[in-house]
């Protein structure tokens, strides 16, 4: 009898799991029990070949593996190193005190090679959290263990190498790296970060981008539209949703594009979060471990819902929604989404996390994110603002729109409306472009007030904060509010509005550097709230 | 038709004249462009302020303030954004306010300044 222990993954929520092996005389064969779906299933096959492989003794008796607790679903084939260190610590062959303690993780190759899986992040901390001090991961998977504080991170090319460590052999010791993992330990910022997503993640661009101005995508290159330009560096500093509408071709997508490049890194905190995330959906880039950027998620307007919020078959992986956390959502063409997916964002735009239910268990993913949304004003995409002559009819025109309406819109605090622009105006604009670094800066020095002013709650940024809160701690200052009662009792505006736009005003004081929100605050938030929307 | 808009442009003047009281600095008057016009752009400490006029000869039609309707300040919005472009100036807040004007029979102007309507 030998006991190791593993991590089952529900979301990005890790579970202990314990893995006991037992050998009998009896005919030579291998029970799996404890809840394993088919990719454990298999692993009796591929935890034989390895162990043979790797120049081990297979048992020749009867082995039973049981993983428990048995009630927890446990699926893929991370598991397979706790097995079979498991059943070789059972067989005698390897010591069962050096196996007391340590957390396995790692697919293995029928040759014996470890191989990496996804979600090490969230199944490491859930080791540090459940009291293990060691764990043991495939090789490649070592840096990002070593994200989670106050372990050994144990790395492994192979398992021959994994039990050579636990034997205690010099000449294994060298092909293992051991690592304290902690503050600092092997966090680099991640400036390769582009492509990769699978799974319900498929239809799912992601790109990164680089805090540095040099070459890459810039807020300068947003010429003509010096008011979007302006809402978008109050959406980042305040963390509000933004709307931008217009006729094709004046710069809604470089726009929302260039977000990220105003916003500020990611503090550790947020950037282990966000990095757990893309560990359980496979889009982590290898070689950077923590993912210091926010992200940036661009999904197609064909992708289903289990895309966007997460779900899948099996493993439960994030949606798009949640690979944004912290970062920035982009709806392009937003009413071109099917109504299924534009609902089902009302959840984390509510409560900053998805929750995926199945049948016993429930994952859930935080999914706190900047909504950006873009729209033409018709379906044919001229609309009267471009002068170019409309072929919509009022009716398609209406109902093109009011899929956004209703339950998206109003979500939304800052409706900017682009409008086409001539030769002249570009180029009279080009003197008061901005480069990134340069909006950064104010984004920052505003997050920062906020921050402060936010130090004694749950809350970092102006967005967060509940309705109750603001009225209660936050109210703007005397006489600021009497735009909006006015807005209220003409009906353009309805009591969250008000909250949205007190939230705004809050930001442009952040931005202005002003102590509290006055009137003029206020009234430009009304104006970003009513945008295009109110008209 | 004449009395009409020589009405409406002695209005503007009184509401020109009432903001520099004010302490507001006046950019701009009638700017135009193909959108339709601005009556008063004026900046009071850094917002952008976009002003509207309406100037009656008596309420008889309702109070002046009233026929600022949400899509002329929809528009106004709209324009507020054209005239930024049009003249290259950077402004950290915007906002729009209505003044409304009423001639009594004595000729003098009764005022009404609305801040912030959006």
């Amino acid at each position: 009898m030998a006991r190791t222990h593993s991590i089952a993954l529900v979301g990005v929520e890790g579970h202990p799991v314990e893995i006991e092996s037992d050998i009998e005389n009896g005919l030579p064969g291998l029970l799996l029990v404890g809840l394993p779906d088919t990719a454990l299933r298999e692993a009796r096959d591929r935890i034989r070949a390895a162990i043979i492989n790797s120049g081990e003794q297979w048992p020749q008796r009867r082995i039973t593996v049981g993983l428990s607790p048995a009630s927890l679903p446990k699926r893929g084939s991370g598991f397979d190193a706790g097995i079979a260190v498991s059943i070789l610590a059972a067989a005698g062959t390897v010591p069962v005190a050096a196996v007391e303690g340590v957390t396995f993780l790692g697919e293995l190759g029928l040759d014996g090679r470890l191989r990496p899986v996804r979600g090490v992040l969230p199944a490491v901390a859930a080791a540090a959290a459940a009291g293990f001090r060691k764990v043991a991961v495939p090789e490649p998977s070592a840096p990002e263990a070593a994200l989670v504080p106050g372990l050994a991170v144990v790395g492994a090319p192979t398992l021959g190498a994994l039990l050579g460590w636990l034997r205690g052999e010099r000449e294994a010791g060298q092909e293992v790296t051991v690592r304290m993992s902690g503050e600092g330990a092997d966090v680099r910022p991640n400036q390769t970060y582009r492509q990769g997503a699978a799974g319900p993640g498929a239809a799912v661009g992601l790109s990164g981008s680089s805090g540095e101005t040099g070459g890459g995508p810039d807020l300068a290159d947003i010429l003509g539209q010096p008011a979007a330009r302006r809402a978008a560096e109050i959406c980042a500093a305040g963390g509000h949703h933004l709307s931008l509408m217009g006729p094709p071709g004046t710069g809604k997508t470089m726009l929302a594009e260039r977000i990220p490049t105003i916003l500020p890194v990611l503090d550790r905190l947020a950037a282990l979060e966000v990095t757990a995330i893309h560990s359980v959906a496979g889009t982590l880039p290898a070689g950077s471990p923590l993912m210091t950027e926010p992200p940036f998620c661009a999904p197609h307007h064909t992708a289903t819902k289990a895309a966007i919020v997460g779900g899948g078959t099996g493993i439960i992986r994030p949606g798009a929604a949640s690979l944004a956390h912290r970062g920035c959502l982009f709806l392009d063409e937003a009413p071109e989404f099917s109504r299924d997916v534009l609902d089902a964002l009302r959840q984390p735009l509510e409560s900053g996390e998805v929750v995926v239910a199945r049948l016993g268990l429930t994952a859930r993913f935080q999914a706190r994110f900047t909504l950006v949304l873009a729209a033409n004003p018709c379906p044919c995409a001229k609309g009267p603002a471009s002068g170019a002559h409309c072929t919509c009819t009022p009716t398609e025109r209406r109902r093109y729109l009011a899929r956004l309406s209703g339950p998206l819109l109003d979500r939304v605090d800052v409706k900017v409306e682009f409008l086409p622009v001539s030769r002249a105006e570009l180029l009279s604009d080009r003197g008061f472009t901005e480069p990134s670094s340069v909006v950064a800066k104010r984004v920052e020095a505003a997050r920062d007030r906020a921050a402060t002013r936010l130090r004694h709650s749950p809350w970092r940024l102006n967005a967060e904060i509940p309705g109750r809160d603001l009225r209660r701690s936050f109210a703007p200052g005397p006489g600021a509010l009497a735009p909006l009662e006015r807005a209220m009792d003409l009906g353009e505006i309805s009591a969250r509005g008000v909250d949205r736009v007190i939230r705004v005003s809050w930001t442009l004081a952040d931005l202005a550097g002003v102590a509290r929100p006055t009137v003029d605050q206020t009234s430009y938030a009304l104006w970003l709230w009513l945008g295009v929307g109110g008209g | 038709m004449n009395a009409k808009n020589n009405l409406g442009r002695r209005g503007e003047q009184v509401a020109v004249e009432y903001l520099e009281r004010a302490g507001l600095r006046i950019l701009d008057r009638n700017w135009r462009c193909t959108e339709g016009e601005i009556d008063i752009v004026a900046a009071e400490r850094q917002v952008l302020v976009i002003c509207e006029v309406k100037t009656r000869s008596s309420t008889q039609y309702g109070s002046p303030l009233e026929a600022i309707t949400r899509s002329k300040r929809a528009r106004l919005r709209r324009l507020a954004v054209r005239w930024l472009v049009a003249h290259g100036v950077l402004f950290d807040e915007m906002r729009i306010d209505v003044i409304g004007l009423v001639r009594d029979e004595s000729g003098h102007y009764q005022l009404e300044h609305v801040r912030g309507v959006g």
